[in-house]
């Protein structure tokens, strides 16, 4: 074998490399579609909050001897509705209700942590993320809710889209708007879940914005920003996983940092093919 | 006062409730609406949309106009009275109705284009893995084609200039096939060619036999383009063809002190008229 393919399939003769693998293909593509979204709805900061609801769950899971990826799932739901709720019915900016959610999530998560004495090293893997220590059952959980998550965005692709581009209309022809409102932070939280063991709390979001974030910037259609930024998901994190194995460093952060660098490199291609083409897409006048 | 605006424009002798709405896309009857634990926005609204005219909805901001629409399209409860297209309750009559919004109230910065837009119009009800169909497409396209922006389907709506965005919201409500429009504020900011362009489109489609009711702050379009005129400031002020609604008395009624800073407010609207003209 040549060295450049040794180097790149060689880490996959561990079995843990290709449960990684696995489980990355899955977060891509779910980041991916449900990103786009996050980034044009505005709600990179409740994924953010999401992310970090979460400990609450997966601390009192642990706790009480349960499941931890269920207590994610779980918290991760239930903020996502307090989120509706609150901006529905507090007279507070919706950033605001989420800030609020976001910490009295995460308090109640560290309070719970507190109370153990011995180190947990279990949930730090939920913190920081532990790719490399994925299990068979995460991969199964991730599978199944990630192909929950497919389905639901190809079943109400138009309901989605009518909704987040005029929920006043959506109405008017009798369309519930705002279930289908919830639905969509109901699905952030479920990406998020999705992503959360492999990745980790503090950087999950990263797979719902980079990619979609760095898609927005060469293409201009919905399914286009989803399919290209699934795309560009699955490099970073083939990407980073295979320079984090190789320079032995964790691997969420590699992946994330290899989006930002795609990113930056989206960035640059658009700026440089805005000045040199007389801008074919611009605005017509009325 | 009141009594001489109503005694200045008569209104229609009222028919047999059986038979009241032949005739009308809309009958408004005794409507009174507005937000929960506040004063209602509208009071005892009575009003009528006859098929195939061009009605224009005037008053001033904070007359009642958008909560009167919102009534009009199920989205708020009447606290009394009802709304009836086609003689059925507005929930019961959605495919009759096409709504356009204010531009404002679109998110254009989501990433849909102009053809995507269009197509909503064409949106009946929540089916899983519903697909639009090819007739849903050539009504679209056929719409695309009325405003003159068939070229642009495929362009993202975000790249729009504000005469085009409102074109494309018309488009979708013309995409919907439906006997009742109604438009909310379709010419704000539209210098006059573009609203000359829009109001005659208008006008095909009320011939072709649609109602069409139009909320604007515009006097000067409700004068030279529409056929009946409804002044609205908490109440019904007058309502009537558009030349005998819009005198002085009424419209000082209607827009009371925001009108204050023009002395004579019929000269003001022959001035705004005649300019009209010109454009």
């Amino acid at each position: 074998m040549s060295p450049l393919v040794d180097w790149v399939l060689g880490p996959y003769e561990f079995e843990f490399m290709r449960r990684a693998l696995l489980v990355l293909i899955v977060v891509s593509i779910v980041g991916g579609v449900v990103g786009a979204f996050v980034v044009h709805k505005g709600l990179a900061f409740a994924g953010d909050a999401l992310a970090h609801s979460t400990l609450a769950g997966v601390s009192v899971a642990f706790v009480a001897g349960m499941n931890v990826s269920a207590g994610a799932l779980a918290a991760a739901v239930l903020t996502a509705l307090g989120i509706g709720w609150t901006r529905e019915r507090a007279r507070v900016s919706y950033d605001t209700a989420i800030g609020i959610l976001f910490v009295a999530m995460f308090s109640i998560g560290i309070l719970v942590l507190s109370t153990r004495t011995s180190y947990t090293p279990d949930l730090f893997s939920f913190v920081f993320g532990d790719i490399l220590g994925v299990s068979n059952s995460d991969i199964v959980g991730a599978l199944i809710l990630g192909v929950g998550v497919l389905l639901f965005v190809v079943a109400f692709y138009r309901e989605l889209l009518f909704v987040a581009y005029d929920p006043q209309m959506a109405r008017t022809v009798g369309l519930p708007a705002r279930a289908f409102e919830y639905a969509l932070v109901a699905l952030v939280a479920v990406a998020v879940v999705v992503a959360l063991k492999a990745i980790g709390i503090v950087l999950v979001n990263a797979m719902l914005i980079i990619p979609a974030a760095t898609a927005s910037l060469l293409v201009t259609r919905l399914q286009q920003i989803m399919l290209l930024g699934v795309a560009i998901a699955l490099t970073s994190s083939i990407v980073g996983l295979q320079l984090s194995f190789h320079a032995s460093v964790a691997t969420s952060p590699a992946i994330v940092l290899t989006g930002c660098v795609l990113f930056v490199a989206a960035l640059g291609w658009q700026r440089w093919r805005g000045r040199t083409v007389v801008a074919p897409d611009a605005p017509a006048a009325a | 006062m009141v009594d001489a605006v109503h005694a200045h424009v008569p209104a229609r002798e009222p028919l047999a409730p059986e038979h009241e709405h032949e005739g009308f896309a809309l009958v408004v009857r005794d409507l009174s609406a507005g937000y929960p634990g506040f004063p209602p926005a509208i009071q005892g609204v009575n009003l009528r949309v006859p098929v195939g005219e061009l009605v224009g909805l005037i008053g001033p901001n904070g007359a009642g106009k958008s909560t009167l629409f919102k009534s009009m399209l199920g989205l708020i409860r009447p606290q009394r009275g009802e709304v009836l297209a086609f003689g059925r309750p507005v929930e019961r009559a959605r495919e009759d109705i096409a709504y356009m919004p204010q531009i404002e109230e679109v998110d254009w910065e989501f990433p849909a284009t102009v053809l995507d837009v269009v197509l909503m119009g064409r949106y009946h009800r929540v089916r899983p893995f519903g697909r639009w169909s090819k007739a849903d497409h050539a009504a679209a396209m056929d719409a695309l084609e009325r405003v003159q922006l068939a070229k642009m389907a495929h362009r993202q709506v975000g790249q729009l200039s504000g005469g085009q965005r409102r074109r494309v919201l018309m488009a979708r409500a013309i995409a919907r096939g439906a006997r009742l429009l109604l438009l909310d504020e379709p010419f704000a900011g539209l210098d006059a060619g573009v609203q000359h362009d829009l109001v005659r489109i208008l006008d095909e489609l009320a011939h072709e036999g649609r109602a069409i009711l139009i909320a604007t702050h515009d006097l000067t379009c409700v004068a030279n383009s529409c056929d009946e005129a409804i002044c609205l400031n908490h109440r019904v002020i007058a309502a009537g063809p558009s030349a005998e609604v819009l005198t002085a008395e009424v419209l000082t009624e209607t827009f009371q002190r925001h009108l204050l800073t023009i002395p004579d407010a019929a000269s003001a609207i022959a001035a705004v008229a005649a300019a009209g003209e010109h454009d």
